[in-house]
């Protein structure tokens, strides 16, 4: 384990991290001046279909103060989870040419798919700053709390791709299991609606759920205090401790189990 | 392990699992988890060697022997079964150049790419980014995308990146297949560098030119198993014996036959009774004779051998036994070489005939051989009336069996 901590620290696996991130990042944007455009039109689309439907249609936005804002927010973070995991998925299966004929920290795979997905992250932001700024939401002291839970949701991240990629190396399979998950949590997850409409029945439920936990502490720091938290469905911090103790059993089980099978990734390939 | 040791393989093994029908998914998996359906495909046995600080170390094999599988193990890509790999140093841990190269990049992102692939941090990839230009000779070239590059072209970028890998222990698996004539002079260049500076090679190559040019030491890997390690003349001929079965009669992957040499062999037939044959029975004493054209006096040694059908060498002789002196004057020479009849059993034989110098690592001056896009007479012993059978003839007699 202190040889594991060490290989992250080193200042080659460092660079190596971030020559892949970098790399990831140069074949999204260049080539085309609207490269950015693209990577942002799939949140923006579905956020214009959504918005429409949930405020004219069924009117479940309507409680909800800044509400472009706040479904924005959640679905560029959906985005995000969405892109993370995947990439994570395919961190080793997908570079099987890196995998089978370098020894490389088969880790630094993992951990850059994620932080390429966090780069995209980060500039779908500017995005939500521009509504935020646009729907006139006040701007709170707040809001500097928010990166403890974005690095919450990173490292879930993580965790969820060191397990899935290890998974994918011998299950091709996994990848549309996922799929089927990712489908329902995304209405499980209260991204669309608010967490005040669920049944008191699921409330409790839907609040142990990590994402719920994350993008619901998210919204109320950034955009309203009206955001009900998990914290405030539980009325005690275990609303917050149990979703977080969740995160860390699945980093801890997926750095575990990659870590067990990482050794043999280049002979299953 | 001592300190001149830089690399040790004990008793290795490595045995792939094969299943007769991969499970490759969850269903099939949850389906027929019960049912453990594979065989055991052993990639290398036993392999054991040491090699030595500084040691120029050839590893050569046919496609398939294990050779790739071992140079893998050795850089920890693969793990072994059993035995152990100890590696006294920093091992590169590339096995083929450029890996990682992106073709949508251009050449100076590459080659921050491949540097930190290969373990270097930023802060030594731009120290040596000069270097590595200039050596590539693509200064002009670096803003370009690499799939513009030529094949030549890329190659000479990773290798120059490569070479500047700043580790103890290099493992080098084909790496001139490309790159123009200049360039592999300079590649070359560097490698008799490396060859005299303290750095260990291993370097895995079919070119038995390159083997025997810069390897101290080489093994031959054949069917998963170490056949041979020593000299690297001793492994390049064998390698060629060998090679000999399993290469077509087509020229194509064949060794050249050396264009210009200072003696050339320019005729080789058989004699049977006084006149030429290619068919002989087994009581036939069977002579071989050979034109050479010397252009230079020199001191060789000749080796008349004979392959079995299934490419196998099977005997030679040399003409060591004869003489250790020869020096045969400018000009046109015959020699002859007498087999004694009743040697060789019923079957069709390729004959191949090679003329080596003196030297203390003889040097081939000419060759014809199946290994080499030459063409190798054959020759057939027929029917006789001796009840023997097998790869030669046993001189032997029954006794104890009379006749009632």
């Amino acid at each position: 384990m202190i040889k594991a901590i060490k290989g992250f620290f080193k200042p080659s696996n460092r660079s190596l991290i971030r020559e892949l991130v970098a790399t990831d990042f140069k074949l999204r944007y260049q080539g085309s001046v609207l490269g950015y455009m693209w990577s942002l039109l799939r949140p923006l689309l579905l956020f214009g279909v959504l918005y429409v439907v949930f405020t004219h249609v069924i009117r479940v936005g309507d409680k909800v103060p800044h509400y472009p804002a706040y479904l924005l927010l959640g679905l560029v973070l959906w985005t995000f989870f969405v892109e993370a995991t995947n990439s994570g998925m395919n961190a080793i299966t997908g570079r099987g040419d890196l995998v089978r004929k370098v020894s490389i920290p088969k880790y630094t795979l993992v951990v850059s798919s994620t932080m390429s997905a966090f780069v995209n992250l980060c500039f779908n932001l500017v995005v939500v700053v521009i509504f935020m700024i646009i729907g006139h939401v006040p701007f709170r002291i707040n809001i500097l709390i928010a990166p403890i839970y974005f690095a919450e949701l990173v490292v879930f991240c993580m965790g969820l791709g060191f397990l899935l990629s290890t998974l994918y190396v011998k299950f091709k399979d996994i990848s549309h299991i996922w799929d089927v998950i990712l489908q329902a949590m995304f209405y499980i997850v209260p991204l669309i609606y608010s967490l005040a409409i669920v049944p008191k029945r699921f409330i409790k439920w839907d609040s142990l759920n990590p994402l719920t936990q994350i993008f619901q502490d998210i919204r109320s720091v950034i955009i309203t205090p009206q955001a009900l938290t998990t914290k405030q469905v539980f009325h005690s911090q275990w609303g917050r401790i149990l979703p977080m103790l969740f995160v860390l059993i699945v980093v801890v089980f997926g750095i575990w189990l990659f870590r067990r099978n990482s050794k043999t990734f280049a002979e299953e390939l | 392990m001592s300190e001149d040791v830089a690399l040790t393989v004990k008793h290795l093994n490595k045995d792939f699992i094969v299943p007769h029908e991969r499970k490759n998914t969850l269903k099939e998996w949850a389906l027929h988890f019960h049912k453990p359906s594979y065989k055991k495909f052993h990639a290398l046995h036993d392999i054991d060697f040491e090699v030595s600080r500084g040691e120029f170390f050839g590893i050569v094999g046919r496609n398939g022997s294990g050779k790739s599988t071992l140079l893998k193990i050795i850089g920890g890509i693969y793990q072994p079964t059993d035995g152990s790999v100890k590696v006294n140093g920093t091992l590169t841990p590339f096995i083929e150049l450029g890996i990682g190269f992106n073709p949508e990049l251009t050449g100076r992102e590459n080659i921050f790419l491949n540097g930190a692939i290969l373990g270097l941090t930023r802060k030594e990839v731009q120290q040596k980014y000069d270097e590595v230009v200039e050596f590539a000779e693509l200064k002009e070239f670096m803003d370009q995308k690499l799939k513009n590059y030529s094949s030549g072209m890329q190659v000479r970028l990773a290798f120059s990146i490569a070479i500047q890998a700043h580790n103890d222990i290099l493992l080098i698996d084909e790496v001139l297949a490309v790159g123009d004539a200049n360039f592999q002079r300079k590649c070359f260049k560097v490698f008799r560098e490396i060859k005299n500076s303290d750095k260990t090679v291993v370097f895995v190559t079919h070119d038995m030119g390159m083997i025997q040019e810069f390897c101290d030491r080489a093994l031959m890997i054949q069917d998963s198993k170490i056949v041979a390690i020593g000299a690297p003349r001793e492994i390049a001929q064998r390698y060629d014996l060998a090679n000999a079965t399993t290469v077509s009669k087509s020229t194509e992957g064949k060794l050249h036959r050396p264009t210009d040499p200072v003696i050339r062999i320019t005729e080789l037939r058989f004699m049977s009774n006084d006149k030429g044959s290619s068919r002989f029975s087994l009581e036939d004493e069977i002579r071989a004779e050979l034109k050479i054209n010397v252009k230079r006096a020199t001191k060789i040694q000749v080796n008349l051998f004979f392959i079995g059908s299934n490419g196998e060498y099977l005997a030679g002789i040399n003409s060591l036994n004869a003489s250790r002196n020869y020096e045969p004057p400018t000009g046109v020479h015959t020699l002859t070489c007498t087999i004694q009849p009743g040697q060789l059993t019923k079957g069709e034989y390729s004959v191949g005939i090679a003329i080596y110098t003196m030297d203390d690592v003889p040097e081939i001056i000419d060759i014809i051989d199946q290994a080499y896009d030459t063409i190798v007479p054959q020759i057939t012993i027929t029917e006789s009336s001796r009840y023997q059978d097998g790869k030669f003839y046993i001189k032997g007699q029954w006794s104890g069996i009379e006749s009632p």
